[in-house]
């Protein structure tokens, strides 16, 4: 059974306007961790509301966890499919990170102590175990976001699609969401779905997707998305800085394969000198 | 956030912290009643002292309440000023055609003035020491008996609580766009009504967009959260009442029931 | 204009409990013609700072902050607020603010959310009415706002009926900029010109600043988290911390102190990353930290210190 499936979709959200997504097929496994990237207007945001049915497709059928995603299910799927959003300010629903944790369990109608457990569960997941008492709008903008996972996380969800949620961090931040969703993904097996425009954050899924125009136009091991660095330029996706210096240094002759990880670059530069 | 005093929690654990929402708000609605029940200084004295009592025991510190004071220092000097000249009186001081002040009418300004200063601190200890969601949850609670008549109560709490959560945000927003529109030569200040009020739009729209906007994210984001509604929705924090409410609920009896009997049997001079 | 600040302090909510010192004796200088780059983290005061530079953390009524404290007996007085950009001098009451403001354009964060007007060309003309003396003509406007949207990158036929609101994110943000140069300021100060962009905006916004920087305005300040954006840009850069100024150094020797910006929580450039991992490994990097010179110095190093064995080099 596929975590998610796309059926030959296709959605626009007005009347003709141009396809947003168009004839799309992409299916995510179960356990997988998969980095959808794509220039802004790709189309890669859309993927992200379709699945778990803030949009209806035009075309086409999704499928998560194998159930026809329908105007019936709809609630049962957005307890399996949680989606974290870009701005840390606007996902928020209370003043204290506890409350806004807790918010989707209540929606659900669990118990008081279910709640409670799921907060602490949620909190320690992200690594803010000790901000529970503490007022949103105070925490920086990767704590925010973090927030926010917890937030998903507080419904036990299967599958995490975290929608372009570092955009707005600087460097660090986004160290740290990249860093909470490897490890949700490696240590509670939890189908993660990265979407986002800094290839570096590819580095560590398992397979990862190129959109452009509305459709899947790439898909591979994130090294092998890299290495076809022609086709990524023609796709208005820019290659990330240690790209280019493996370019660089490789066009002068020195013998070092792709990476996007610096250490492993160090380490290739090393064996290349006495 | 940098001058939104009233209304912000102010986040220390104390005893007051602790209560009961519920409790708190029918506390301030006892503690107005016996304020406008106080007719003579031993009642607004007993009041005061009630009120000090609880600031202290709230951990807010006194410049923080007293900032809540500042905010209606005007209201307050221009009431009592419109009482002493119109109240009328039998002792005298100063007449000139409608203005008379009188010692009766002095008297009765700084009752009002104290009574508006007593009321404006309760009200912000409210909200210095509920957050807005436990003060949400406080009147969603005590409204429910609405419910029958088929008011969306939940509804209603839920809006409130999220306006205030954002109220801190959209006035950062405020700053920064009015910031951004100065650096562009805007000016706020001078020129007449109307050109003042033209000059706000450059503030306006963006802020207005943004608001949208804001709406539009949180909206998908609850929705994304499976929110559906007051229907099947539990609460996280049970409102439940402690040793604390029900010392609190005495202290708050025990005032009312005093200033009535003041009222009644201490005649004070004034 | 040259850009002079010395012994600069500032506290929000003085004397209340809030009361925080945001800048604490700050002097800095910033000469004419540079490409100056200022980091820190948020609430190191680096934001406070750049407000100053156009008086919009200065307004006469705050002139109480600038004046020193009384020094206590037996101590020597405190040394004055000095804060001048060009010939502006700023702890003067009597200084002209809308003339300092028309030269030093200052851009905020994401500025593209403080476009409001109904045409675009409306919106870049809004700095230029508010700043002259007297009414412009049409033709006046039209030609002013046609060479900002140029500078910038856009068709002033184009675009200049159209709604800011219609226009892609890109697109929003240059126009945005162009309506903060469209008065040629001398200085322009950007807030994270960069942020939220995909990597490929982000470079063409570079670019963009750099294209400013040559034909349109003399200095150029920018504050920025992206350490690889200041090494790769700046002259210079500031680091604040705590509301002072930790040091102010070229890229080139800024990012030698790799240790040290850690220890402030900052960030240092994937290319001071490498020569740090690198001198792990014995192989000393010098280089200024664009990927360019890193990359020609560790070829260069391959050359002289080839692979025993007749490896490749």
């Amino acid at each position: 059974m596929k975590a998610i499936e796309f059926k030959d979709v296709s959605f626009r959200y007005e009347e003709e306007a141009p396809f947003a997504v168009t004839h799309l097929n992409f299916s995510v496994g179960e356990g997988e961790f998969v980095a959808v990237l794509g220039h802004n207007g790709s189309g890669k945001s859309t993927l992200a509301r379709l699945a778990n049915g803030l949009l209806t497709p035009d075309e086409g059928e999704i499928r998560v966890l194998g159930t026809l995603l329908g105007d019936k299910n709809l609630y049962e799927v957005r307890r399996n499919v949680g989606v974290v959003f870009q701005n840390p300010d606007n996902q928020t629903v209370a003043t204290i990170v506890e409350d806004d944790v807790a918010f989707g369990a209540e929606n659900v109608g669990l118990p008081r102590e279910e709640i409670g457990r799921r907060i602490d569960f949620a909190l320690r997941a992200v690594g803010m175990q000790d901000f529970r008492t503490a007022t949103v709008a105070r925490l920086s903008g990767g704590q925010k976001q973090r927030i926010a996972i917890a937030g998903v996380l507080a419904l036990k969800p299967r599958i995490v699609i975290l929608d372009e949620s570092t955009a707005m961090l600087d460097p660090r931040g986004r160290r740290e969401i990249v860093e909470v969703v490897t490890r949700l993904n490696k240590e509670e097996g939890i189908t993660v779905v990265l979407i986002t425009h800094f290839m570096e954050e590819a580095l560590l899924a398992d397979r990862a997707v190129v959109m452009n125009r509305g459709e899947l136009v790439m898909q591979g091991t994130p090294r092998e998305i890299f290495e076809r660095r022609e086709d990524l330029v023609t796709y208005n996706l820019a290659l990330p800085r240690i790209g280019v210096i493996c370019e660089t240094l490789r066009a002068g002759g020195m013998d070092v394969g792709d990476t996007l990880d610096a250490g492993t670059l160090a380490e290739e530069i090393a064996k290349c000198v006495s | 956030m940098k001058d939104v005093s009233f209304g912000q929690f102010y986040p220390v654990d104390s005893f007051v912290h602790r209560l009961d929402p519920r409790l708190k708000i029918l506390f301030l609605i006892a503690y107005i009643v016996a304020i406008f029940l106080a007719t003579n200084f031993y009642g607004l004295a007993a009041c005061a002292a009630v009120l000090l009592l609880t600031v202290v025991a709230a951990h807010i510190p006194l410049g923080k309440v007293l900032r809540a004071v500042r905010g209606v220092t005007f209201l307050v000097l221009f009431t009592a000023a419109l009482n002493v000249l119109f109240y009328g009186g039998e002792t005298v001081y100063w007449e000139w055609g409608i203005f008379c002040v009188s010692f009766e009418g002095i008297i009765f300004s700084v009752f009002l003035a104290l009574r508006l200063v007593l009321l404006v601190v309760c009200s912000s200890l409210l909200t210095y020491t509920t957050t807005p969601v436990s003060l949400t949850d406080g009147v969603e609670s005590l409204l429910t008996p609405l419910k029958w008549i088929r008011l969306p109560i939940h509804e209603l709490a839920l809006v409130m609580s999220i306006a205030l959560r954002f109220i801190p945000i959209l006035t950062d927003e405020t700053q920064r766009i009015r910031n951004a529109q100065m650096a562009r030569g805007a000016d706020f200040e001078s020129g007449g009504i109307i050109k003042k009020v033209k000059a706000t739009i450059p503030i306006l729209v963006p802020l207005l967009l943004s608001a949208f906007r804001r709406a539009d994210e949180l909206g998908d984001a609850m929705d994304a959260r499976c929110y559906t509604g007051g229907k099947h929705r539990t609460k996280y924090k049970k409102l439940r009442f402690t040793w604390r409410d029900a010392v609190a609920f005495l202290v708050g009896a025990a005032l009312v029931t005093g200033v009535v009997l003041m009222r009644i049997y201490l005649s004070a001079p004034y | 204009m040259r850009i002079v600040a010395e012994h600069l302090s500032y506290t929000y909510n003085a004397k209340s409990p809030f009361e925080t010192a945001a800048l604490k004796d700050v002097s800095l200088t910033i000469e004419e013609g540079e490409f100056f780059g200022i980091i820190g983290h948020t609430g190191s005061g680096k934001s406070t700072f750049v407000q100053h530079l156009n008086g919009l953390l200065r307004l006469p009524s705050s002139m109480k902050k600038y004046r020193p404290k009384k020094p206590k007996k037996g101590q020597a007085p405190l040394p004055a607020t000095v804060l001048k950009v060009g010939d502006f001098d700023l702890t003067d009451k009597k200084t002209n603010f809308r003339a300092l403001r028309r030269s030093v354009g200052m851009v905020f964060q994401y500025p593209e959310y403080q476009l409001f007007a109904e045409t675009v060309r409306d919106d870049v003309a809004f700095g230029l009415k508010n700043f002259s003396e007297e009414k412009l003509t049409d033709e006046e406007l039209d030609s002013a706002v046609r060479a900002a949207l140029e500078v910038v990158g856009l068709d002033f036929d184009e675009l200049k009926d159209k709604s800011p609101f219609e226009l892609s994110g890109g697109q929003k943000r240059r126009v945005a900029i162009a309506g903060v140069i469209v008065t040629r300021p001398e200085v322009l100060v950007l807030d994270e010109p960069a942020a939220g962009l995909d990597p490929l905006g982000k470079r063409e916004i570079m670019e963009l600043l750099h294209r400013l920087h040559r034909e349109w305005c003399k200095t150029v300040v920018i504050v920025s988290h992206d350490m690889d954006e200041i090494s790769e840009n700046c002259t210079r850069a500031a680091v604040f911390a705590d509301g002072r100024v930790e040091c102010v150094l070229p890229p080139r020797e800024l990012f030698r102190h790799a240790q040290r910006l850690t220890e402030l929580g900052l960030d240092v450039p994937l290319t001071a990353k490498l020569c740090a991992l690198l001198q792990e490994r014995g192989i000393e990097i010098d280089c200024d930290f664009t990927v360019q010179d890193f990359c020609a110095k560790v070829l260069d190093y391959a050359r002289s210190h080839p692979k025993q064995g007749g490896g490749r080099a």
